[in-house]
């Protein structure tokens, strides 16, 4: 393994004079970069403004719920709120939140490859999200759309004066730079990987992406297909979508969700990942039943386009139809339980320790649960009908989308910040942020659950009286989530300056990326590796540690 | 720091009343609620065993307590346990919620039909007897009540949370569901499916009777026209009559119990018929031809209100003979000072009937 620089361990340790950052200077060597690190960066940056954006705008939603009255705002506006709230989550921060950033960064690396297969096609992908972003704020700021992130017609098509046409363009290009990027995954995985890295010695992080990039790729040109429609819909009135033409409204939700459920796992899928590398990690362990748990991410995928009219079992589609999606949507729930349990049954007989990341991990482990076991009550076809379109719906996807793939991503972010940034992010208070954001979040969605189950309706900016206590609770808990979302940006720009200086490897972990200089060099390998050892070799790891102490010191 | 009393009390209000689930005020609730239950009780303890066994290794195997990890494979045997028992328990959820669907979407033939039509933003329900009400629904107890539901604009969603029911109002499209009633009082009536500004106002108020409430409510709320009645002065006044007569040399067939029988169209594919395709062919007669006739009839789209459909629908439905029909066209012709040029539907009922 010589071929592996090697630098000396933490205590020693100083930030490389030459690494990805440092490698060249000035606005243009980041603006026209085909560094996938340096992507990677620009993704991390964009992606964390429009959270905050699409944070903001909850944070006026939960405001207004706070009274049953519409009083904050006009219902209007409210509508017009958490519409951009769910397109500005789902488009800008959930699907690119995982692939973009640490995908960008770490899966070259992982696979022992010095960049991805199509690194300018990285570049655009990036510049084609900033281009659907800034349509998006732009058709924010020009008057906002009302129709909610599901676009239904024909209120999208007929119904709504707002602005359809432009946010319907912002997502059709976010959803190319989607596209890009799952194509880049997809070729680099199958053509780059350094010799020995078989596919079963990759780490379980690239199974969920290679998984999650067909995903993107299959998926993401049936949503730029139905936003052609609709927009041709509402200019010329073609009529696909319209009774009155012979057109048929229910079509375009068949299409929507054809998309938008596989983009459910699009943005879990990477977040699974992250979770399988950390729970290895801290529990100095291979994963329990490796090959069982990269199938599964497979299996998700696969099953994942079989299932998208289980959003639709109210609307008039055939009673059988229903049978069979209420059928897969069972089927589909199984992997994410196998998976479950193969990271519970990681820990045992392991040697656990609790940083930031482990608990980030215990918390998607605990709210990815309770998120999966609740869709379990939405695809059992005649619970669904008294739930659907209330809050317990909301509850279930902020369980799967918040409590999973936002937790997964801290996780993520905070266990791959050494080798990001090269420098340790305050293990104390990020401990602490992670609590705070644990019970912040469980008081802010739990309440919904019961909301649902009483029957309030969701989208509703006001509501009957009765309702009132559980969403003063929901309200409140929101705010001490902002608090968990809000330390992190701090105490992370704090630590690139005054951050413990991480080294190559400070958790010990086995993955390539950890065998290099943290930041990382921007060919990240001096020469390319061989591998010999197998995914998750702790004992590899140990034995490679003795062979510096023998030769080195 | 003391709570405010307001505060207090309100809370004490609350976690008296406390609820999780609504009323449960239809025959189907109770089976639904089962099943919540059943589907609850299984996640507890799945989320239970998961926050047990990630509790108990992390106690077990932190780092001071076993400072060198044993590396494990995986185990196929345990691997297959908590791939088949999660299946198992998602299929007996999955054949028991089908069981409910098709009972909540399959109403029975004696049930009562109320037509239910959404717009922007309010529900108005049309009652058979022809009682109209906005944002309310009267129904009686133990009694098959089902719903016809019609959009005339976007899509609504009819909510009825006490009765765990809820359907979709389709634009151009019927839709049903059904339920029984089974305690008297006043329940929340939502609109669920997001439907443009005013979405959250769009609720009202289901008023569960007992039969004799009903009755009252019945005879105090009469337009004095029922839905057929008004569906006859539609029909004669768009002269339907003049080619639907039954007589030999009709140009359209006869209506008379067509209503549930089956149909063959000049496509060669036979049809059922019911609510949505006599809606259909009133609308967009020239794709719903019945086999040997000519497809003269003009389209009425855009003439008639979702309303007023319901009312020829529900004349149809009810028509067991053409005597009236061919009653009012021979009160026509027999008028003496009919101008030949008079209106267009005059000059062809007279040519129909003329030598």
């Amino acid at each position: 393994m010589s071929t592996i620089l090697n630098l000396p361990d933490q205590a020693t340790a100083r930030v490389p004079k030459r690494n990805y950052l440092t490698n060249e200077n000035g606005i243009m060597s980041w603006l026209l970069t085909g560094d996938h690190k340096r992507i990677a960066i620009l993704y991390l940056i964009s992606i964390t403004f429009f959270f905050f954006i699409g944070g903001a705008l909850a944070g006026l939603i939960r405001l207004e719920l706070l009274t049953p009255q519409s009083d904050l705002m006009a219902s209007d506006t409210y509508n017009k709120i958490f519409t951009m709230h769910g397109v500005v989550m789902i488009f800008l921060f959930l699907v690119p939140s995982v692939p973009a950033t640490l995908g960008n960064f770490l899966i070259p690396i992982m696979i022992g490859a010095k960049d991805l297969a199509f690194p300018k096609i990285n570049l655009l992908s990036w510049y084609l999200y900033l281009a659907g972003g800034a349509l998006t704020l732009g058709a924010m700021i020009s008057g906002g759309v009302d129709t909610g992130w599901t676009f239904t017609t024909p209120m999208s098509t007929h119904f709504s004066n707002t602005n359809v046409i432009t946010t319907g363009l912002a997502i059709f290009i976010a959803g190319f730079s989607s596209i890009f990027t799952g194509l880049n995954f997809i070729v680099t995985l199958h053509r780059m990987r350094a010799p020995g890295m078989t596919w079963f010695k990759m780490p379980l992080f690239c199974w969920a992406h290679y998984a999650a990039s067909i995903l993107m790729v299959l998926g993401t040109p049936v949503l730029a297909i139905t936003i052609v429609l609709v927009a041709l819909e509402r200019t010329v009135g073609i009529g696909v979508f319209d009774p009155t033409k012979g057109g048929d409204p229910i079509l375009f939700q068949h299409l929507f969700w054809f998309y938008s459920h596989p983009a459910v796992y699009i943005m879990i899928l990477p977040g699974m990942g992250v979770i399988s590398e950390v729970i290895s990690t801290f529990s100095r362990k291979r994963v329990f039943g490796y090959t069982a748990v990269a199938f599964s991410s497979v299996a998700i995928a696969v099953f994942g386009f079989f299932v998208w009219a289980h959003h639709m079992f109210i609307m008039g589609v055939s009673n059988y139809a229903v049978l069979v999606f209420s059928l897969l949507t069972m089927l589909v729930a199984v992997p994410s339980a196998i998976k479950i349990f193969n990271w519970a049954f990681t820990l045992y007989k392991g040697s656990i320790t609790f940083e930031t990341p482990m608990l980030y991990a215990f918390g998607f482990m605990g709210l990815f649960t309770i998120g999966g076991l609740t869709g379990v009550f939405l695809g059992t076809a005649g619970t669904d009908i008294h739930l659907t379109e209330t809050y317990f719906i909301v509850a279930h996807f902020h369980f799967v989308m918040v409590g999973g793939m936002l937790m997964a991503f801290l996780s993520g972010i905070h266990f791959w910040w050494p080798k990001l940034t090269g420098r340790m992010y305050p293990e104390k208070i990020s401990q602490l942020a992670a609590v705070v954001t644990f019970i912040g979040f469980n008081f802010t969605f739990f309440p919904q659950f019961l909301l649902g189950m009483l029957g309030m309706p969701r989208r509703y900016a006001a509501y009957p009286q009765e309702f009132q206590v559980l969403n003063v609770f929901s309200t409140a808990g929101a705010t001490i989530l902002g608090v968990g979302y809000l330390l992190p940006m701090i105490y992370l720009v704090w630590s690139l300056k005054y951050g413990q200086i991480a080294g190559n490897n400070p958790w010990q972990a086995t993955g390539l990326e950890w065998q290099i200089q943290s930041p990382p060099l921007t060919e990240n390998f001096t020469t390319i590796p061989i591998v010999t050892q197998d995914v998750y070799d702790y004992e590899w790891l140990e034995r490679q540690k003795e062979h510096e102490v023998t030769h080195v010191g | 720091m003391g709570l405010s009393p307001v505060i207090w009390q309100f809370l004490v209000k609350w976690m008296v009343s406390f609820a999780i689930i609504p009323p449960e005020a239809s025959r189907i609730a109770p089976q639904v609620d089962a099943l919540l239950v059943f589907m609850t009780l299984v996640s507890l303890v799945g989320l239970t065993l998961v926050g047990l066994l990630v509790t108990a290794f992390s106690i077990l195997y932190r780092r001071d307590r076993n400072p060198v990890p044993t590396q494990i494979e995986g185990s196929t045997l345990l691997e297959a346990t908590w791939t088949i028992i999660p299946l198992g328990l998602f299929l007996i959820m999955f054949v028991w919620g089908s069981v409910l669907y098709f009972r909540i979407y399959t109403p029975p033939p004696n049930a009562m039909n109320i037509y239910v039509v959404g717009k922007q933003w309010m529900w108005k329900a049309e009652h058979p007897g022809g009682q109209h009400e906005i944002n309310s629904l009267h129904i009686p107890i133990d009694k098959p009540i089902q719903l016809t539901l019609i959009s005339q604009d976007v899509f609504h969603s009819f909510s009825i949370p006490a009765f765990r029911v809820k359907r979709e109002a389709i634009p151009g499209r019927y839709t049903t569901v059904w339920f029984e009633a089974t305690t008297p009082g006043t329940y929340h009536l939502f609109c669920t499916q997001y439907c443009g500004t005013a979405h959250s106002a769009m609720i009202g108020d289901i008023v569960v009777q007992t039969p004799e409430d009903y009755k009252m409510w019945l005879a105090g709320s009469t337009s004095g026209v029922s839905l057929a009645q008004n569906g006859e002065r539609l029909f004669s006044s768009l002269s339907c009559g003049a080619c639907h007569n039954g007589q030999p040399d009709a140009r359209g067939p006869s209506l008379a119990n067509v209503y549930g029988s089956k149909l063959t169209l000049t496509t060669g594919s036979p049809v059922l018929v019911d609510e949505a395709y006599l809606r259909q062919a009133i609308l967009n007669p020239s794709a719903h031809i019945t086999q040997g006739y000519a497809p003269i009839m003009p389209t009425y789209q855009g003439q008639i209100s979702e309303e007023g459909l319901i009312s020829l629908v529900e004349y149809i439905k009810n028509l067991n003979s053409n005597y009236r029909v061919q009653q009012t066209l021979n009160t026509t012709e027999l008028l003496p000072e009919q101008p030949d040029k008079g209106a267009a539907k005059g000059a062809a009922m007279q040519g129909v009937a003329k030598p």
